[in-house]
């Protein structure tokens, strides 16, 4: 057991390196075996009732920590302790138990849903596996998460196909499968990204009222640091593997202290034509996983960078209560 | 200021077994020489269709069915094939969302750069095209040494310099980019309208900017039209859009975006959801979800409304 109980969640030094396919003829010559470091150790902890964003580029491995903390990928090495139990101590069945109340909504609304199976029956699929209540109790449920959601009638949605409904419609009816099993901890992966404008800021704010409704945990993840601001209480900005930056989201969108996040919040578009950018965005893009730049992974693109940026690996370090940076400067 | 561009009642639809999807309805702008026009606007509202026909690269069973295209006084609607080849890819370029569907992969570069050269310049030496592509490289601010590489050895962000790059190798005077940000990351999308905004000084271009992201035309298009479910709904300069929006549909966009510079606790909402086009609500499409819908809105189509260059389709003005 870990000292610290009152953390809901708290994943320490969490690793997942892919191996790379090898041809044949690497094989032969038996080269070193190269993996990409998709996460590369991360440690941070949610408290109960928290939402905390984890924001990066594409390839940065935010959606691989959330499938992780699902154990829907094994890890490399590291911990992840969900209410002081370590998730990775569990057997394939106890993990199946433990996902009645961790549950992950993932981006692609269309993708998600089995185009065969009605809405209704999607919605209620994991009631079939975790509970062994009635099939005209599990079907009450569904009807009262679809009200929840905002899919009503819910009688009239329950005996659609994911094709009758809109984009909108169908995340909504990804969020109510997600919280069927009434669970207090959700992974919500970039669960806006593919609406559209209007709908992303409805969906939004569905997900604000679900969490106070029923007192939900979320780890969210996004690249787009602008939508943080409506529903996270904690942000983690992530560079190739490794978090960069966390703390309090008023502190770090105030005081981005670490230069990639700065960048990062000076390219977010800004939409007011008076507006005008402070500094000019640096060249250059996000350089592969496989073989990450030594020392600090940021240092090729950063324009304080000194020479120990490049030979060192800065830690985590607290600037202010609860706001710590992993930067030289 | 040139009009380059003037459509005209311009009206698109594709008919598919379940009925007319009316894709466009009644459209018309013009756009003025050297201006940044920003076209926005949700999924499904026509606006890539509009742009697709300006190109007529409307794919079966879309069609034009009435209106014109003016570009530079020839109405490109009615154009013959031939006419239309000296001015498609050559006078006005295209560019797409997804840079590694544009590219094939099968040809480094230069070969895709020099290959658009020689279909459009017949006659260019083979040493010529290659000095072409290697300056239009330069100004994408890529070096030229990586004009022997295929396209999957670039990133996304070069991959889309690599098509705007192939789109102005011609010198064309209209650049048509559909949203040719979406598929980048951030940091990268702000450096790619960045170079836009230099290469438009650079070419003396003329851009339609389609997007559904207000952030990005904000920073770069003069003036901004919106479209919904097929209809313009308003159109005027960007300063004027953003701070003194008419339409209530433009006014519930714009409170419905984030914005990370400011400080507002919440973002408002638009209920409903955009209208099917196969069968769309009577009199303004806007109706069923508007907060200030009056009886005339649900039988007849509103008129456009102008005042001082701004244009407002909508009941609540004239």
């Amino acid at each position: 057991m870990r000292e610290n109980v009152e953390d809901f969640l708290n994943i320490t030094d969490l690793k997942k390196h892919f191996p790379l396919q090898k041809g044949f003829i690497d094989n032969l010559l038996s080269k070193e075996k190269s993996f990409v470091r998709a996460v590369d150790g991360v440690s941070f902890s949610i408290k109960k009732g928290e939402v905390l964003g984890l924001v990066g580029e594409s390839g940065c491995g935010k959606t691989t920590t959330g499938r992780l903390i699902l154990r829907l990928l094994e890890p490399t090495s590291g911990e992840i302790f969900y209410r002081g139990q370590s998730i990775f101590s569990h057997s394939k069945h106890e993990m199946e138990r433990m996902r009645e109340k961790m549950q992950i909504i993932f981006q692609d609304p269309y993708a998600s849903l089995s185009p065969r199976m009605s809405i209704g029956k999607a919605i209620g699929h994991p009631l079939s596996i975790h509970h062994n209540s009635s099939r005209n109790e599990q079907r009450r449920m569904v009807l009262e998460i679809m009200e929840k959601v905002g899919l009503y009638p819910a009688e009239f949605f329950y005996k659609k196909y994911p094709h009758q409904l809109s984009g909108g419609q169908r995340q909504r009816a990804v969020i109510a499968r997600a919280l069927v099993s009434n669970p207090d901890f959700v992974v919500a992966d970039e669960p806006i990204a593919m609406a559209d404008v209007s709908v992303r800021a409805m969906l939004l704010e569905l997900m604000v009222q679900l969490k106070e409704e029923f007192d939900l945990t979320y780890l969210y993840i996004t690249h787009d640091l602008a939508t943080c601001k409506y529903i996270c209480d904690q942000v983690a900005i992530m560079y190739l593997g490794k978090i960069v930056e966390i703390g309090p989201l008023n502190d770090v969108f105030t005081n981005p202290v670490h230069p990639y996040t700065a960048t990062l919040m000076e390219a977010v578009p800004v939409p007011d034509p008076k507006y005008r950018r402070i500094q000019p965005i640096p060249k250059g893009e996000i350089p592969s996983a496989i073989n990450p730049p030594s020392g600090c992974r940021f240092h090729p693109r950063c324009h304080a960078a000194k020479p120990m940026c490049s030979e060192h690996e800065p830690d985590l370090i607290e600037v202010s209560q609860g706001h710590r940076v992993a930067c030289f400067s | 200021m040139a009009t380059i561009l003037d459509i005209q009642h311009l009206t698109v639809h594709f008919p598919i077994n379940i009925g007319t999807v009316q894709a466009v309805q009644d459209v018309s702008l013009s756009l003025r020489q050297g201006e940044v026009m920003g076209l926005v606007g949700e999924s499904g509202c026509g606006k890539s269709t509009l742009g697709f026909s300006i190109n007529r690269l409307l794919r079966p069973p879309g069609r034009i069915v009435q209106g014109k295209i003016l570009y530079h006084d020839k109405d490109i609607v009615t154009m013959s094939e031939r006419e239309l080849l000296s001015i498609r890819g050559r006078k006005i370029a295209m560019i797409f969302q997804d840079p590694l569907t544009s590219l094939n992969p099968l040809f480094r570069i230069d070969q895709q750069f020099m290959e658009t050269l020689f279909t459009h310049e017949k006659g260019i030496s083979k040493k010529a095209a290659f000095k072409r592509a290697e300056m239009m490289l330069e100004s994408l601010g890529i070096s030229r040494e990586r004009l022997m590489e295929y396209p999957h050895q670039m990133s996304g962000g070069m991959r889309q310099r690599i098509m705007i790059g192939m789109g102005l190798i011609l010198n064309p005077d209209l650049l048509i980019a559909d949203e040719p940000t979406t598929s980048l990351d951030v940091i990268v999308e702000a450096q790619f309208l960045d170079l836009l905004n230099e290469l438009r000084k650079q070419f003396d271009l003329t851009i339609i900017l389609i997007t559904h992201n207000l952030g990005n035309v904000a920073q770069l298009a003069d003036r901004i039209t919106v479209m919904y479910g097929g209809t313009v709904m308003e159109l005027g300069e960007a300063n004027e859009i953003f701070e003194n929006p008419l339409h209530p549909y433009t006014k519930g966009l714009l409170s419905s975006i984030p914005n990370i510079k400011l400080d507002q606790p919440k973002l408002k909402t638009m209920p409903g959801s955009p209208p099917d086009l196969v069968d769309p609500p009577p009199g303004c499409v806007f109706h069923p979800r508007c907060p200030f819908v009056k009886d005339i809105c649900r039988e007849q189509k509103p008129t456009p409304f102008t005042r001082d260059g701004h244009l407002v389709n909508c009941w609540l003005y004239g």
